[in-house]
């Protein structure tokens, strides 16, 4: 059975995953989406294949839109999201890499999954899986972390080619990006594209795009 | 007036640093699962091993969150990862990376540290790292072994990189005349007393066996503070009428809520000596900053006495 693209933003909007902010915020369905539909090279039978590309959900919070994804592709039962940070549901309002099927990271706390893809990057490397891919989503906002920038400023400097990254900008950081996000990447080396988050195509170009000597960060924009 | 150097004080042939690059380097050419990585601290050590496993030793420069969550990234990937920075660096500046990037990823990692609580004493309060094992003790699934010599170091590293759980070496230029102890965790029985069962863990062990000289006391060593043997613990505590003294060469105390919890069932007296947590403001060496806390052998002598009061 295929689950569709409206079926899973339906998915999604049912699914609460924090009572304190029932307004579900899903604007980083698409890029998901996109990721798990068209690109990422993983097997939902096959979740510990040391050979699949990763995506690490590092802006944990608001994970309504990245448990539809994986329920759509077959990690786990749809049912799993009627009953999302109950106090038996491997499901919470921050993912637990350790309860959920699929789940690479545990996030929440804002600015481990750049460092950690980095770490990943180097294993997959490291281990011989030079063409697995990994795939960090952070947000704006979150980039406010420095440790990110210690992330990036290095992953540019070594050309780690088998990092991405996803920043789903939502013009949600308090302080704005001046100069643009993208900015910051390209003056440590990195390979850049800019896309709107609702043009699938652009994003699926973006996230395939040949960088093979530098690592990639796609800027997924959101405008409301 | 008590002088040293730091040139000459604590000269040693082989240091603990020296001997965890050497096993490090065994262990990456042993093990295809191992990576180490530095934040440029140590990395003129391990120029050599990075010749010859440059996917495995990785130095991303002065970065230490970077540090510790891209160790937590290769053991993510399946890699046994060995981080290390100077301890204050390695367990303050990035403890939010030490304590969600490996146990709560459902991984685990090492974490090597040198600097100790005041190796480098002219360089104060900014490098010095008393509070670690105390950090640790907040956090689930660690392992904490503290060498007293750079011969302890090669089979302790051994031991942590070769397990599935998390470890903390904790590595110093303070260090005793010969290497004692096993990888088994056992307290090692030095001597026999019956007054009191003085626990003395890695370097200072020789300082505890001078204040020793004289009392009708117990010496135990352990270089594995955690877990700590508190069965080994119960019966000792039981040859000394539950009396106990716990001797750790990092903050004052770190232990006694293990010790409190292990004899809970009996009456008991503890005395913790270490680290003070007051900020001296001084320079000078590292065994110099030891007498000022009370950590050698005068210093612990007088306090065991003051403690077990006249025989």
């Amino acid at each position: 059975m295929t689950i569709t693209y409206e079926e899973t933003r339906e998915l999604a909007q049912r699914t609460v995953v924090d009572a304190r902010y029932p307004n579900i915020n899903i604007y980083t369905l698409d890029a998901i989406w996109v990721l798990y539909d068209r690109v990422l090279r993983v097997d939902p039978q096959r979740i510990d294949d040391p050979a699949r590309d990763r995506f690490l959900l590092s802006k944990g919070h608001g994970p309504s839109a990245f448990y539809a994804v994986l329920a759509a592709k077959g990690f786990f039962p749809a049912e799993w999201l009627d009953t999302v940070a109950d106090l038996e549901s491997p499901l919470g309002s921050h993912p637990d890499a350790t309860l959920v099927p699929g789940a690479e990271i545990s996030s929440g706390s804002l600015g481990h999954g750049l460092p950690l893809g980095v770490g990943v990057a180097l294993g997959q490397r490291a281990t011989g899986h030079r063409d697995a891919q990994v795939y960090v989503l952070v947000g704006d906002a979150e980039l406010d972390e420095g440790s990110n920038h210690e992330a990036i400023a290095y992953a540019g400097a070594v050309g780690l080619a088998n990092l991405n990254v996803i920043v789903a900008d939502n013009d949600s950081a308090s302080h704005g990006w001046a100069g643009g996000i993208a900015s910051r990447f390209a003056v440590n080396g990195w390979s850049t594209a800019t896309e709107d988050m609702h043009d699938h195509d652009a994003l699926y170009r973006a996230f395939t795009a040949p960088h093979p000597d530098r690592p990639h960060v796609t800027v997924a924009t959101v405008r409301t | 007036m008590f002088r040293s150097s730091p040139l000459t004080d604590d000269l040693q042939r082989l240091t603990m640093r020296d001997a965890f690059a050497a096993a490090a380097a065994d262990l990456l050419d042993r093990d295809p699962r191992v990576a180490v990585v530095l934040a440029d601290i140590s990395a003129d050590l391990f120029r050599k091993a990075a010749e010859a496993h440059p996917d495995r030793v990785v130095n991303v420069g002065i970065r230490e969150q970077l540090l510790v969550g891209a160790a937590g990234g290769l053991a993510l990937a399946g890699l046994r990862p060995i981080a290390h920075t100077y301890a204050p660096f390695l367990i303050e500046r990035a403890f939010e990376q030490v304590k969600l990037d490996f146990e709560r990823q459902g991984t685990s990692g090492v974490l090597v540290s040198v600097g100790a609580s005041y190796d480098w004493a002219e360089g104060s309060f900014t490098h010095f790292g008393p509070r670690d094992v105390a950090l640790f003790d907040t956090l689930p699934g660690w392992r904490v072994f503290v060498p007293g010599h750079a011969a302890e170091v090669p089979p302790l590293l051994e031991e942590a990189v070769d397990s599935e759980e998390g470890a903390y070496v904790r590595l110093s230029l303070r260090h005793n005349e010969a290497p004692h102890g096993g990888t088994d965790g056992a307290l090692s029985v030095m001597r026999r007393g019956k007054r009191a069962a003085v626990i003395a863990v890695g370097p200072v062990l020789d300082n505890v066996l001078a204040a020793a000289e004289g009392l009708d006391v117990t010496v135990a060593y352990t270089n594995t503070p955690r877990p700590l043997d508190t069965e080994g613990l119960r019966d000792l505590a039981a040859e000394t009428g539950g009396t106990v003294v716990m001797v750790e060469p990092y903050l004052e105390g770190t232990s006694a809520w293990l010790v409190s919890k292990a004899l809970s069932d009996r009456p008991h007296r503890l005395l913790s000596i270490g680290v003070g947590r007051e900020e001296l403001r001084r320079y000078g060496t590292a065994a110099q900053h030891e007498r000022l806390h009370g950590l050698d052998a005068e210093g612990i002598g007088a306090r065991v006495r003051e403690f077990l009061g006249p025989a």
